[in-house]
């Protein structure tokens, strides 16, 4: 009896792990969708990600939805279905430059000028500082009258802001 | 009527190109000749002011009285612009002859051309005046209007006809850069020859406007064929009411940059010792960048409001178009304290806002040229190279002037350290200027790609995103750090003071999260999210230190208690505060901008009583049904929300077929809070069950953007208003200043 009891267990575990397996693939399937969804664009010129565009009547959109869920069904990988929707609909389609030949080039410009200009500050700074401060022959004398108060002024806005 | 309004205008036109020749002459001539020709170009310009002013007002009356099918009426309209070019041309050769002279009897010719800057502003005015009385009185002979507006089309749109098109967005430049010009004329006596200087330079902006009217895209231009008896009507998306100020406040903000542009220009010409420059542009260039600011977000949120795929920003070329002089021009802002306390950064400075323009130049040549595809492409053709040789021509002016006058541009310090204010403003230049490159190379990266390879390819958000996120959240610490700062140098003490506690906020934000179920390890987008969230922290607790300190010095020495000292200190030093207060303003939009990471969505079909559930939320469809209205037809839902058991609102997203252009608008519906947007779609109808599609967005904090900005307006509001207690230094008894010794 205790045995019939836990195979009985047994089994609904199963297949409720089962159960937990095929529905997380089922999520797993609409996060790849709307994962690779979200890497194409819509080519009705209307600017917009494939999922995005809510156009009525729009002559792209459902078809490629319905082109990307079959390419996801035969169980192509994500560079396949990619390629795929290049060869059709040309490189537009995807929504980022891809990291390869040329247009790696769009991906490195940017963090490549924030290296050279940090660089350039810091080595403009480190210039600047270690400039000596051109001092008078027989040390500083004291000032007063005009260059007192020329002093004053900009201390005051060394100070306001 | 129409006859005599033409007479009176062409009349003005002789007398202004009298004016233009007398001009010239004078600088041929000898000095009597040249005080007499002086005397009469003043005259017939004050004669041909009057004779624009009578045109304008029989034109006024002609547009209501004869309007629709009279295509001289049209032609005569179009005279207005050519005689503002032609007085346009006038103020800037006579002004330029003054200039060149420098004589004390050339200070006439000066005025005259003063004089004649204001006449064109006059003209500009009366042809756009013109343009809305058109638009209004259903006049489908111009094109215009045919194009761009119809019968029952309604009344605060009819406004929003004079920007919805090429022709007349460049009309409504022409008239801004005119009042713009007009305020500066009206206030020359501050600084005449400067001021003549900048009115030159704005003087010959106007005329590339104005030949662009005359020459590529007539406003007036007549239809041609049978009269039609209703216009095309207005893009769908423009019928929005945001669109009605939108436009004018971003064009405030593009035109506006023109002003510290010729300042720049013209003091860099001239020579002009000291910082005084700074000085005159400091308002109108926080005026300017307040616009910018506003229209950028009005866009942001008509997008939201109208274009209907749940997000305010698409990293559009238009968008990026009006969003890298806005980088630039806060550059500016931020650098000019450098010049204005220090004498530093000078050429950048200059270059800064050379560069602000002529990107305000160049968004307009995106928005207009079609070189870029875009959802803004409501008004391409092919003015594109009239904008390509403007901005040539402002880049050769603009480096020939350099080049000749930059040691006039030697900064008067060096930089003493790198943990100070300088350094600061240093790095926040670097960001924002490597923000504007970024934002640039993206948006052209397309073009590059053609050239380069044949053939385009896409650069959308994902690029922006995957860049621009981590220099925005390193301008977000250096908005914590800066203004903590000390000019010249800042002790090791002094940032251990300010950013102990305000650190340890943000550290304790970040665990609080951390501990709430904030997963920052599971995807990027979270992890950023983090950091924006407790860096935001950062910001708003050195801010508030900042008010407090100050406030309790005051409350110590007026007995007052800490909030009304907050606000004395404010009103003592309204440029520092305000600016405290619009990056309060920043963070409050980044933390909007955070919650991005979380959006959900989720589409379902939904026939009476069906029930959709999203977030907290749960949509029950009560009906959908279809209306017809003069302007347009719609499909719309009616969708139910309830939160737990409690119905909380009604919401009608809706879909709009407009009659006149023939094409679909959406109109979501959206529950707005604090914590999160509920966000529907209309998408359209199933084919089959004819039951509407609708998509549900939840956006968290998205109302936070709004409010962010509104807070940005207000420090910016702040900053410009006068300060109550000029900061004075009191002057005690001489002392005897002990000799020091400098170490290194």
């Amino acid at each position: 009896m205790r045995r019939m009891s836990n195979l009985r267990r047994t089994v609904s575990a199963g297949v409720l792990c089962l159960f937990v397996i095929v529905l997380m693939g089922a999520s797993d399937e609409d996060a790849r969708f709307s994962q690779l969804g979200h890497k194409l664009m819509c080519v009705c010129s209307c600017n917009q990600v494939l999922l995005e565009c809510n156009h009525v009547g729009c002559p792209y959109s459902d078809r490629m939805r319905g082109e990307l869920a079959a390419s996801m069904e035969r169980g192509d990988s994500d560079d396949l279905v990619l390629q795929s929707f290049v060869q059709k609909y040309g490189p537009t389609v995807l929504i980022a430059p891809t990291t390869k030949g040329f247009n790696r080039l769009a991906w490195i410009m940017p963090y490549l000028a924030l290296v050279l200009g940090l660089t350039t500050v810091v080595l403009i700074v480190r210039a600047w500082k270690m400039r000596p401060l051109a001092m008078p022959a027989g040390g500083i004398a004291p000032i007063s009258g005009a260059e007192l108060d020329h002093f004053r002024e900009q201390a005051r806005k060394d100070t306001e802001v | 009527m129409a006859e005599i309004g033409s007479f009176a205008l062409l009349s003005a036109l002789a007398l202004s190109v009298y004016c233009f020749l007398a001009g010239l002459l004078a600088l041929v001539l000898p000095r009597f000749q040249t005080v007499w020709l002086g005397k009469i170009t003043w005259r017939t310009a004050v004669a041909g002011f009057a004779l624009v002013l009578l045109a304008g007002f029989l034109f006024i009356i002609s547009a209501f009285v004869f309007h629709n099918n009279n295509p001289y009426l049209s032609l005569t309209y179009q005279c207005t612009l050519v005689l503002a070019l032609a007085l346009c041309a006038c103020s800037f050769a006579i002004w330029v002859i003054a200039l060149l002279r420098s004589r004390q009897a050339d200070a006439r010719l000066g005025e005259t051309a003063r004089r004649a800057g204001i006449a064109t502003f006059a003209l500009v005015f009366l042809a756009a005046l013109v343009l809305v009385i058109c638009a209004f009185s259903d006049d489908f002979s111009i094109a215009y209007i045919f194009h761009h507006s119809n019968r029952d089309l309604p009344i605060p749109y009819k406004f929003a006809v004079l920007w919805s098109g090429q022709e007349g967005s460049l009309l409504f430049w022409s008239l801004l850069l005119g009042a713009y010009g007009l305020v500066l004329r009206l206030r020359h006596k501050t600084d005449v020859r400067l001021f003549a200087h900048a009115s030159v330079i704005i003087a010959a902006v106007q005329i590339f406007f104005l030949l662009l009217l005359n020459f590529a895209a007539h406003p007036f231009a007549i239809m041609q064929g049978a009269l039609p008896a209703d216009g095309n009507g207005l893009n769908p998306l423009l019928q929005y009411p945001e669109m009605v100020i939108h436009p004018p406040m971003l064009y405030l903000g593009y035109v506006g940059f023109t002003v510290p542009f010729a300042f720049a220009l013209g003091a860099l010409i001239m020579k002009y010792p000291g910082e005084k420059w700074i000085h005159i542009t400091r308002r109108w260039t926080m005026v300017t960048w307040g616009f910018l600011t506003c229209g950028v977000f009005l866009g942001a949120h008509w997008a939201y409001s109208v274009l209907g795929w749940g997000g305010y920003w698409g990293w559009d070329p238009v968008e990026n178009a009006s969003f890298m002089p806005w980088l630039t021009g806060t550059a500016f802002l931020h650098s000019v304290m450098m010049q204005e306390k220090r004498g530093m950064l000078k050429t950048w400075n200059m270059w800064l806002i050379f560069t602000t323009f002529g990107l305000s130049i160049f968004g307009t040549f995106l928005t207009r040229s079609g070189v870029v595809s875009s959802v803004h492409a409501f008004a391409q053709s092919s003015i594109g190279t009239w904008f390509v040789v403007f901005l040539i021509v402002i880049f050769a002016v603009c480096l020939v002037f350099y080049i000749l006058n930059r040691s006039e541009l030697r900064s008067e310090h060096k930089l003493e350290s790198l943990v100070s204010r300088e350094s600061s403003f240093l790095f926040n230049n670097l960001l924002f200027v490597i923000a504007c490159f970024t934002v640039l190379w993206g948006t052209l990266f397309p073009i590059l790609s053609e050239w380069v390879q044949n053939h385009k390819i896409t650069v959308g958000p994902p690029f922006f995103n995957r860049v621009m996120i981590p220099l925005a959240l390193l301008i977000l610490l250096l908005t914590a750090v800066g203004p903590l700062l000390a000019w010249r140098k800042t002790s090791l003490a002094s940032l251990k003071r300010n950013f102990l506690w305000p650190s340890l906020g943000a550290l304790a934000t970040g665990v609080v999260l951390v501990a709430l179920g904030f997963r920052p390890w599971k995807d990027i987008s979270y992890l950023y999210s983090l950091v924006t969230i407790m860096l935001s922290v950062l910001v708003a607790l050195t801010v508030i230190s900042e008010f407090v300190r100050g406030g309790r010095v005051i409350a110590q020495k007026t007995g007052q208690g800490l909030f009304a000292s907050m606000v004395h200190l404010t009103h003592r030093n309204t440029r520092r505060y305000g600016g405290y207060i619009v990056h309060f303003g920043v963070i409050v939009i980044m933390i909007g901008f955070a919650g991005a990471a979380f959006n959900q969505d989720k589409e379902q079909e939904m026939g009476f009583g069906d029930k959709m559930a999203i977030g907290p939320y749960t949509l029950v469809c009560q009906s959908y049904t279809q209306e017809d209205k003069p302007n347009y037809g719609s499909e719309w839902a009616i969708i139910n929300v309830f939160k737990g058991d409690k119905q909380i609102t009604t919401l009608y997203p809706e879909r709009r077929f407009y009659k006149a252009s023939q094409q679909t608008s959406t109109m979501p519906s959206v529950h707005s809070t604090m914590k999160e947007d509920l966000y529907l779609v209309y998408e359209g109808q199933n084919n089959d069950t004819g039951r509407p599609i609708i998509k549900a967005h939840l956006n968290p904090l998205v109302m936070w953007i709004w409010v962010g900005v509104w807070i940005m307006i207000m420090g910016t509001i702040v900053a410009l208003i006068p300060n109550a207690v000029p900061v004075r230094v009191t002057a005690p008894a001489r002392v005897q200043v002990a000799p020091v010794s400098v170490g290194d």
